[in-house]
């Protein structure tokens, strides 16, 4: 336990010295405006809710949290530094989750930055609060999944880039499986039920109903369970440097 | 006994890293790593410490098998990893309270513990200084630090003074003299004169193989020179 505060601590401490934590939430609240507005019409919608932001997030975040994880572990095997780290006599698993809870709350940290949106939906209406609070949960929820995702391909290769491109083809894969386009072409390929079968074990299926403000059951076990799948991936790819 | 290593065996794909070594070590010897690039040891260390697994054979710190128990004998040694790898965005000061706490000290006892180990290492007021700042001979003092930083009784060198200047070099040599009095440990080296200067026992390594384990002093007498002992044992310098 000690380890894996140190580690959290460590990563935190890491993205806020470099520019990189300040460059992504920038960026992101950049892009998040940009969709929100320009892309989503919120203004145009004459809705006081907050549908037009949720909406773009799966999208956003198969580039935003990619970026965010890949240096997690390649960084380590390129500076040699995981040789430091995996002589000290702590768990993999802490070290696994120390690095990946610190890159989510870089992630939460963007998404409570969000913050003004609320107010104006606020101040424009009256807006289903606890709905906007679920979809806000639903969001931050995929962020992890995504992330968890990012730094197990992070851990298999040392080189930061190929860590991101991979990771955002796993994701993009992972959500546009959802998309009523390729469930259509999955149905005429390989026929309705196993389309329907691939389609709801999509991230983008299951952030669909949360962000309307209903969080199923089934959704927050899906996207437990792809964290904790991904972070096992994790600790086997850093474990299995040791065979050589 | 401190260190005991059987039979230790390594493979990556078909090429034998390290091939049947067999040594131990005990409190207050300083034993010397020689032999050509390539010649296994960096393998054989980091097989000590636990960060590669052995194909064969077995390392015990204290009677504690590395592959067996492996966090109970990390918590024994302290290594230092080839070229010292840190993290330069870190200072010192953090870098080794992170070392140490994820060693799974308190924050208290961290404190005491990098302060020691900074002092033992003579950090003086690089402590405060982002680590990519400072130079060469006090990054390798931080890395000897965060080696030192939980006081093992196993240390483990993988060239310690490699890339640093004379002056850099003999106060890190006379540190592990120091050091070396009352624990025990490995240090690997292209240098001659470093085993003449600081090694209580030399061990020869080529293709993977012991070639030689003996007191420089021994190999001196023997081969005229430790050049000249390395060069045989070795079988000198292949065709350019």
């Amino acid at each position: 336990m000690k380890s894996l505060v140190a580690v959290y601590r460590r990563e935190i401490l890491s993205y806020l010295t470099t520019p990189l934590a300040y460059v992504f939430v920038a960026v992101f609240l950049i892009a998040v405006g940009t969709f929100t507005f320009q892309v989503g019409g919120f203004f145009q919608q004459g809705r006081a809710d907050l549908a037009a932001f949720f909406a773009f997030h799966p999208w956003l975040f198969i580039v935003f949290m990619p970026a965010i994880a890949m240096r997690l572990w390649s960084d380590e095997a390129r500076s040699g530094a995981i040789e430091l780290l995996l002589t000290l006599p702590a768990p993999t698993w802490s070290l696994v989750l120390g690095k990946f809870l610190a890159a989510w709350s870089v992630a939460g940290a963007a998404l409570v930055l969000t913050f003004p949106l609320w107010i104006t939906v606020n101040y424009l209406g009256s807006p289903d609060n606890a709905a906007i609070f679920v979809g806000y949960g639903a969001s931050f929820l995929m962020a992890g999944a995504y992330i968890a995702i990012g730094a197990a391909l992070s851990a298999l290769t040392s080189t930061q880039v190929v860590a991101f491109v991979l990771a955002v083809l796993v994701c993009f894969v992972a959500t546009a499986a959802g998309l009523p386009l390729v469930l259509d072409f999955l149905k005429g390929a390989i026929g309705g039920g196993m389309a329907e079968g691939i389609g709801s074990l999509s991230i983008l299926h299951h952030f669909d109903a949360a962000q309307r403000g209903v969080i199923e059951l089934r959704s927050l076990v899906y996207f437990l369970s792809l964290i904790a799948l991904a972070l096992a991936g994790s600790m086997l790819a850093v474990d299995a440097r040791r065979g050589g | 006994m401190l260190l005991q290593v059987e039979g230790l065996r390594k493979s990556f794909g078909r090429r034998v890293a390290v091939d049947d070594v067999t040594f131990s070590i005990d409190v207050g010897e300083v034993v010397g790593f020689l032999g050509p690039n390539g010649a296994g040891k960096t393998t054989t260390m980091r097989m000590i410490a636990g960060y590669l697994e052995p194909d064969e054979g077995t390392a015990k710190i204290f009677n504690i098998d590395v592959a067996q128990d492996r966090r109970r004998a990390q918590e024994r040694v302290g290594y230092l990893p080839e070229g010292a790898p840190l993290y330069g965005e870190m200072t010192p000061w953090t870098f080794l309270r992170f070392i140490a706490e994820t060693r799974g000290m308190t924050t208290d006892s961290a404190r005491h513990a990098v302060i020691r180990a900074a002092h033992d290492t003579q950090l003086g007021e690089a402590i405060g200084r982002p680590i990519e700042t400072l130079s060469k001979g006090y990054r390798r003092r931080v890395g000897l630090a965060a080696a030192l930083v939980h006081d093992p009784m196993l240390l483990i060198l993988d060239e310690p003074t490699d890339g640093l200047d004379p002056n850099q070099r003999q106060s890190v040599r006379d540190l592990i003299r120091r050091l070396g009095a009352e624990r025990g440990v490995i240090l690997s080296t292209h240098s001659l004169e470093e085993v003449e200067a600081v090694c209580t026992r030399a061990i020869v390594i080529n293709k993977g193989k012991m070639v030689a384990d003996a007191k420089p002093a021994d190999l001196v007498a023997e081969h005229g020179d430790l050049d000249a002992a390395f060069r045989t044992l070795t079988g000198g310098e292949e065709g350019l």
